[in-house]
């Protein structure tokens, strides 16, 4: 049996409300809204949280709308399903919300879940007597990291299909909190710590993904895994480029998922595609330079070798598929 | 915690569901309908699938408390909701050994074909992705979606 430890489900109608709710219940409170990866994980005792906010029945935080200055906003609890099967986004963005787990889940789970998972680990996500059983982890109730025990760092694993393809697309997300609203680039929304991975304001809710006009900009997204479907990402690949009309690539954006416990710019990479045509010999160049900001550790499903030594065939097929 | 829904059509109300109990708790300890099988718990198997306001879900990712109001369909009410024919394709098929993945396989064959009444193989596996059979080779399971697809065409 893999049951729910009792905690208080709180109901707001308004971000407003929920806003107040989150910080009246202090630290150890989280908000959910699909709860597909929140459930198993406080029920294999991951987590604890006295209290959760339920933003379901929050007003005005689901669907997807045009912008009146071009653009999309698209609301945090927006179900995975509907930008699936939306075609007001840009496609990549559907595609990758396509390939996240299985129908059930994605009928579930939200925008703003994807964008807020937690890092995953094969330390971490276990159930309790396992890591009772080989010592538990930084992440949960240890003192030491298990993939790297010499330092005091944690290396679990951002695991989401959106946050890469957002990146590449230049989206921003708005975040709402007891200090007032702000709005920052994806790529901000994350820190390099598996611990500590979101850069959110204390009782911050994330409240929208705002997609700019994609404009001439192609965008693609591939997700490695084990089997064709529900598996989390092994590593994911988004890319955009913008092309001038003789083919030379104005800019390039590379964003690798998986490898860490932030989403990982590929700079060098993006620095060799600028001001160049995508030929075959450049984009191998730049394949392989997009390898070397990643460093994969051995906690996920496939071996950290293995998965380091796709990126650059990976990273190729995408620029091939924009070219 | 009191949690009223419509389950198959009918008003049902439960009045001592447990804050962190889930939907899939209300229905098989509260109410009795055990169609709805107990596997994983962790939204990987699929065999707690049920219809949440006409939404394929996990019932065991489903909170009692969110399913108040809402409406409900599970294995035991999908005759009535015309899944008889995807039923029998997966008798005609053989596509049940110890039969515990099937209440959860028939719902999301079910939900695949009212999206799509001809699915290919990959559309059907894909929509299956989110159910676990640990006896067999999913393939009578395939088999069972094309017959209640196209009941007289195929073999």
């Amino acid at each position: 049996m893999m049951r729910l430890p009792p905690f208080a489900r709180l109901a707001p109608r308004t971000l407003a409300e929920a806003v107040e709710m989150l910080a009246d219940q202090g630290p150890g409170a989280a908000v959910v809204a699909g709860g597909t990866d929140l459930y198993p994980n406080m029920k294999r005792r991951q987590v604890e949280h006295h209290a959760l906010v339920d933003l379901r029945a929050v007003e005005g935080m689901r669907g997807i709308r045009e912008e009146p200055g071009g653009g999309i906003s698209i609301g945090a609890t927006t179900r995975l399903s509907h930008l699936a099967g939306s075609s007001a986004v840009p496609r990549a963005l559907a595609h990758a919300a396509s390939v996240i787990a299985s129908p059930q889940i994605r009928n579930m789970g939200t925008v703003g879940g994807n964008l807020c998972l937690d890092t995953r680990c094969s330390w971490y996500n276990e159930p309790e007597d396992w890591r009772t059983a080989v010592g538990f982890c930084l992440k949960a109730a240890g003192d030491v990291c298990r993939v790297a025990p010499a330092k005091s760092h944690c290396w679990a694993v951002a695991s989401s299909d959106l946050p890469p393809v957002a990146i590449a697309l230049g989206a921003s997300v708005r975040a709402v909190g007891p200090g007032g609203e702000r709005t920052f680039p994806v790529a901000d929304l994350y820190r390099d710590d598996g611990i500590d991975h979101l850069a959110l304001l204390p009782g911050e809710i994330v409240a929208e993904l705002l997609v700019p006009p994609v404009d001439g900009l192609r965008v693609t997204y591939r997700k490695i895994r084990r089997r064709g479907s529900i598996d989390f990402p092994e590593l994911g690949v988004a890319a955009s480029v913008r092309l001038a009309p003789e083919g030379i690539c104005e800019a390039a954006t590379i964003v690798l998922g998986s490898v860490a416990s932030a989403p990982v710019r590929c700079r060098e990479a993006e620095d060799l595609l600028a001001g160049r045509p995508l030929t075959p010999e450049v984009i191998e160049e730049a394949a392989a330079a997009a390898a070397h900001p990643a460093k994969p550790q051995d906690n996920t499903d496939l071996s950290h070798v293995y998965r380091k030594w796709v990126i650059p065939i990976h990273v190729s097929r995408a620029l091939q598929s924009l070219s | 915690m009191k949690v009223s829904l419509t389950v198959n059509g009918a008003r049902r109300t439960v009045d001592d569901a447990g804050e962190s109990e889930t939907l899939l708790q209300v229905l098989r300890d509260h109410l009795g309908l055990t169609g709805t099988k107990n596997a994983c718990e962790q939204g990987e198997c699929g065999s707690c699938t049920v219809y949440l306001d006409g939404t394929l879900v996990c019932s065991c990712l489903v909170l009692a408390g969110q399913a108040d109001g809402a409406e409900v369909t599970t294995v035991e009410g999908l005759s009535a909701a015309g899944a008889a024919a995807v039923q029998e394709a997966f008798v005609e098929a053989g596509a049940v050994q110890c039969g515990f993945c099937t209440p959860g396989l028939v719902m999301a064959a079910h939900d695949l074909l009212a999206h799509n009444p001809d699915p290919g193989d990959d559309d059907i596996r894909e929509a299956l992705a989110g159910n676990l059979c640990r006896c067999t080779g999913y393939q009578k399971i395939v088999d069972a979606v094309h017959r209640a697809a196209s009941p007289t065409t195929t073999p």
